[in-house]
């Protein structure tokens, strides 16, 4: 009976004519595109979820049981990962913390200071320097890729740390990002203030517009991480010695290697698993100070 | 009185540039002079005189354009562009079209559970191409892959995902698994600065939610559309981890998949840097030309909607 009451409320209530008809959970949810955004869920987790329990299975079981069964060889695929060629499985999760945070932190840094001078000064030049930076965008790759190799080999500098770190300083979407906020984040009529005080205008910067820029500048450095962290091209063509290695780079070999040996899967498997969980982790933590705004350069003062 | 002024106004008009020291130097370094270094290779190769043994039996010489001739008329070059280009054709539209769907979705009215399943599509963002590629390459390998089961489960015929036609859609899969989140954030976030007021008077005329969508969501996000696409485009056109990654899994893909591959394989399998150059100046005209095309023809659909 209740329920009766409450459906015949419901049209009067309900603004969408497609729910009126439906019991009182459907008329607090909307369904489709809760179903929808789920379904989209379950697409974007099922190869992650897949990493997880594979990573628990033995050689053997992961051509024999059945794909979503967890297995018994965590422990030993772990221990195999670890004794694979000495450990060199942490050295490149090592590098990559090393390339994806130092450069990340430069790159910031950079695109700070560029970012700030292009949205509080006016000066000769200012739309044309952001606009040749900003097309560096659009050079894919490779084009870079192969003559910085090329010009690395002529400094001597190629299968170093410094080959993939310092092409990747600078990032074009970084300083487009620095300025836009900066534009958004510093008053002009504050840095005026500053220098009616007599403040230097790097005084000015560090202490008075720096610490208003950090909130944008967490996510400019949170996005060249994964950029770094996640780039294959440059290390792949710089580097040699599998030492110096990213993670990425060094998971590819591994599964060229597992091409002729499949006892290698297994590795390459329980090694993703391991790979992805630091970003996952990364992101969980930051998505709260992550302001996802200055994606579409659409910041609120 | 004057000079204190003078000196300040002579530190404001330098600071600027000062600023941007770190960043055009590193512009100049690593852009600008490798950018030339390239455009100055394309128009040179290797004469080898002789048997090419000794010092000096291999000079390089001006080669005027016939390197990008060779490019022009390579068939495997030219095949890879058009791989590329039914590549794209799948990724762009479906990728987009799920980005914005996900996107009108999170922000209609009464929807749950939107901060795990935003933050669920999302994820792929986070994680390398090379190992997304590397998980999906492993779902399609019919010895581990879960849909392959249920296929021998149902009795039913078990395609080949990693050749011929369903290789492109494999390939797909991986770029719009791995894009859809980041698109679907760019266009929510400019759903999501709409004004409410804008709804309210189409809500109390008897829109339909599916009706305000269409008329008004999709076209005020319109710009965030026209930068997803743009960025969807060159992405597109960069595509090589992915192929490069299934690789091993796979007789199917060569090593010349497309452009980029073959572009590295001249330069570092071949030695033939010459070669390699002329291509990858060609790739870059080609990006280049695309989006600022792009770019105008978005802006002037946007001045003739401005005009209306």
């Amino acid at each position: 009976m209740s329920s009766l009451a409450v459906r015949k409320a419901a049209p009067a209530a309900g603004t969408t004519p497609g729910t009126a008809q439906g019991p009182p959970l459907r008329r607090r949810i909307a369904l489709i595109p809760t179903i929808t955004l789920l379904l989209g869920a379950v697409y974007t987790l099922l190869p992650v979820a897949w990493v997880v329990i594979a990573s628990t299975k033995s050689g053997s079981e992961l051509f024999s049981t059945f794909t979503f069964l967890p297995g018994t060889g965590l422990m030993g695929n772990l221990k195999d990962l670890n004794a694979y060629r000495d450990g060199v499985y942490w050295k490149w999760m090592g590098n990559s913390a090393l390339y994806a945070g130092l450069g990340a932190l430069l790159s910031t840094g950079v695109s700070a200071f560029s970012g700030y001078a292009l949205a509080t000064y006016r000066f000769k030049g200012r739309e044309a320097i952001f606009n040749v930076l900003l097309a560096g965008v659009l050079m894919p790759p490779i084009i870079l890729a192969i003559p910085q190799y090329l010009l690395m080999a002529k400094a001597g500098l190629t299968d170093s740390y410094l080959s993939v770190l310092l092409p990747q300083i600078l990032s074009p979407y970084g300083v487009y990002l620095s300025r836009v906020y900066a534009a958004a984040a510093v008053p002009a009529d504050v840095v005026e203030a500053g220098r009616m005080d007599g403040a230097s205008e790097w005084r000015i910067f560090t202490r008075i517009a720096m610490p208003m820029m950090i909130p944008g500048m967490v996510t400019v450095f949170l996005f060249q991480f994964v950029a770094v962290w996640n780039n294959f091209l440059l290390p792949y063509i710089m580097l040699s010695d599998d030492e110096k290695f990213p993670i990425t780079l060094g998971l590819f070999t591994l599964l060229q290697q597992g091409n002729s040996q499949p006892a290698l899967y297994t590795l390459v498997i329980t090694g993703a698993f391991l790979a992805v969980l630091p970003l996952i982790a990364l992101f969980l933590v930051i998505q709260r100070f992550w302001s996802l705004d200055l994606l579409s350069g659409a910041v609120k003062s | 009185m004057t000079s204190p002024a003078r000196r300040r106004s002579y530190g404001v008009k330098g600071a600027p540039y000062a600023f941007l020291i770190p960043a055009t130097t590193l512009f100049s370094l690593f852009f600008v002079l490798p950018i030339g270094y390239a455009v100055w290779l394309s128009f040179r190769k290797v004469h080898v005189s002789g048997l090419g043994l000794g010092a000096g039996a291999r000079t390089e010489v001006w080669a005027g354009l016939e390197n990008y001739k060779d490019a022009l008329t390579d068939n495997e070059f030219y095949d890879g562009a058009l791989r590329v280009l039914g590549y794209g054709c799948i990724v762009v539209p479906v990728m987009l079209g799920l980005a914005l769907l996900f996107a009108l979705m999170l922000d209609s009215e009464r929807v749950r559970l939107t901060p795990f399943t935003r933050l669920a599509i999302f994820l792929p963002y986070a994680i390398p191409g090379v190992v997304a590629a590397l998980l999906w390459g492993f779902l399609y390998l019919p010895a581990v892959s879960p849909f392959y089961y249920l296929l021998d489960k149902l009795h039913l015929p078990q395609p080949d995902l990693l050749s011929g036609g369903p290789l492109y859609l494999a390939l797909s899969n991986i770029a719009i698994w791995g894009g859809t989140g980041f698109n679907m954030i760019v266009i929510y976030t400019s759903l999501r600065s709409i004004p409410a007021e804008v709804y309210e008077a189409a809500k109390l005329d008897g829109a339909s939610p599916l009706q305000i969508a269409l008329r008004i969501k999709i076209p005020m996000v319109a710009p965030s559309l026209v930068l997803t696409f743009f960025f969807s485009i060159i992405a597109t056109l960069q595509v090589f981890n992915e192929p490069m990654t299934l690789k091993p899994l796979t007789n199917s893909v060569s090593t010349t998949w497309s452009p980029l591959m073959k572009v590295y394989v001249d330069a570092f399998a071949k030695g033939d840097i010459y070669s390699a150059a002329a291509e990858a100046t060609l790739i870059a005209i080609a990006t280049l030309v695309l989006s600022f095309g792009f770019l105008r023809a978005a802006n002037r659909r946007n001045k003739q909607e401005a005009a209306q």
